[in-house]
């Protein structure tokens, strides 16, 4: 069973009709007590980073998520939900992350021509080969991506996918690391192969 | 690498989808509802909703229409028209939409950008410019309330202005080619692209896919809001696509 993490601050309802759609099941969890009891969590976020980790750490979900994580559930950070997972965020000043993925979330430095935020539909490239989250998606799909930020992982093993866009043309657009999983783009806004994603993530055990 | 992307406009307006030209004389063109259905099946890359209603009584149906649109399409959903404040805001998002456009609000009142910002992320707030060419100065004014109150802004300095706030998008609608069919109006586009660094969506002017394509090779800007050329005549996005792509634009791939 999948739980849908609502602390306020996610698209829940967009999430909601894409698991709808693959016709899977889930909950929408409102209280932090209750994450134990699923097998699989999604963490949403729209907004700024520090506002939600504030959010996050005052209603109590911090604990709850790093036990659940601890006890080998598996967690999905999604657009800024990703950007969580990791140490640090340098949105608004600088302020901690829930830490479950070392390293750090520093703003996207925009290429020539390129504007910012990184707004629109992107691919990704130097994907990891095998690896179960990708089965059946198309090489060539683009993905419906909206952030300034980018996720900077301590180690390079944890990166699935970077995708080209700022600067030094290419940022990370998927992690994995142990059972923590984290995508920057919208998969629940990309159909047909987000969805993919999204169900190869729930059929991970 | 970051594909162009093509946004239908769906103008509602007391429970009806029109399309007029430069802002006036209204054509019904058929039940929003059903557009959705169909921009939904052809993949559109986001949608734009505009409340145009004058009566504010209309406030409810819209939402419920976009209630609706969300719970059918997965694609990215922007909302816009009579939004006032965070409240707004707060219920657009409540009920689907991904981002918002606020237009005539922001004009009086340009703390709102910000809070909006704060509250809801940067990339969920897209600014909108109505303007329009001004004969008697030779310059171009930016305008309120769907083109009834000129406002004392130089679209440029508009421009200037704004752009010390934190917001996603600007919309950039021009009122003297709206509904006109006759191509974006491209060296405005430019200029504003080069004084500014957020994604720029260009409305009004689209009248076949060579004006899109025009766009495209001729700005560096991130995306065509079209309406006329998908509601008269048998274009779609699908066609718009595959045309963009065989002159060398990247479009999204869907597979």
């Amino acid at each position: 069973m999948i739980g849908i993490i609502n602390y306020g601050h996610g698209n829940i309802g967009s999430i909601e009709n894409a698991l709808s759609k693959i016709n899977s099941k889930y909950s929408v969890v409102t209280n932090p007590e209750n994450l134990l009891s699923y097998s699989h969590l999604i963490l949403p976020g729209v907004g700024s980073f520090s506002k939600c980790m504030d959010v996050i750490q005052r209603q109590g979900w911090e604990k709850h998520i790093k036990a659940s994580v601890s006890q080998g559930k598996y967690i999905l950070g999604i657009c800024l939900g990703m950007q969580l997972l990791f140490d640090n965020g340098e949105e608004d000043g600088s302020s901690k992350g829930l830490g479950l993925i070392n390293g750090n979330v520093k703003k996207i430095i925009p290429g020539k021509d390129e504007a910012l935020p990184h707004v629109g539909w992107n691919n990704i490239i130097n994907v990891k080969e095998n690896h179960n989250l990708f089965d059946n998606i198309s090489k060539n799909a683009d993905y419906y991506f909206d952030h300034s930020y980018e996720c900077i992982p301590l180690k390079t093993n944890v990166i699935l996918s970077e995708t080209n866009y700022g600067i030094n043309n290419k940022f990370v657009s998927i992690v994995s690391d142990r059972n923590i999983y984290g995508i920057q783009f919208h998969p629940e806004k990309s159909p047909p192969n987000g969805l993919f994603l999204l169900k190869n993530f729930i059929n991970i055990k | 690498m970051l594909k162009k992307r093509i946004i239908p406009v769906l103008l509602l307006r007391d429970g009806k989808m029109v399309k007029g030209k430069k802002f006036r004389n209204y054509r019904d063109t058929g039940s929003p509802e059903s557009a959705v259905d169909v921009y939904s099946s052809q993949e559109a890359d986001e949608l734009v909703f505009l409340n145009i209603s004058q009566n504010k009584n209309y406030f409810i149906e819209f939402k419920n229409i976009i209630k609706k649109a969300s719970k059918k399409c997965l694609m990215p959903m922007t909302v816009g028209g009579n939004i006032k404040n965070l409240e707004d805001v707060r219920e657009m998002l409540m009920i689907g939409a991904d981002k918002i456009i606020i237009t005539s609000e922001i004009v009086d009142n340009f703390s709102l950008i910000n809070e909006v910002a704060y509250n809801f992320g940067s990339q969920c707030m897209i600014v909108g410019i109505d303007y329009s060419y001004d004969k008697s100065s030779n310059k171009y004014f930016v305008w309120k309330n769907l083109f009834q109150n000129k406002t004392k802004y130089e679209l440029f300095e508009y421009v200037d202005i704004i752009k010390k706030h934190s917001f996603g998008e600007l919309f950039l609608n021009s009122v003297d080619r709206d509904g006109m069919m006759g191509g974006y109006d491209i060296d405005v586009i430019k200029k504003i692209k080069s004084s500014i660094n957020v994604p720029i969506i260009a409305c009004g002017g689209a009248g076949n896919f060579q004006h899109i394509e025009d766009l495209f090779k001729k700005t560096q800007i991130s995306a065509a809001a079209c309406s006329s050329i998908f509601h008269f005549g048998d274009n779609n996005p699908i066609r718009a696509r595959t045309h963009l792509r065989n002159k060398g634009i990247l479009m999204r791939n869907l597979k």
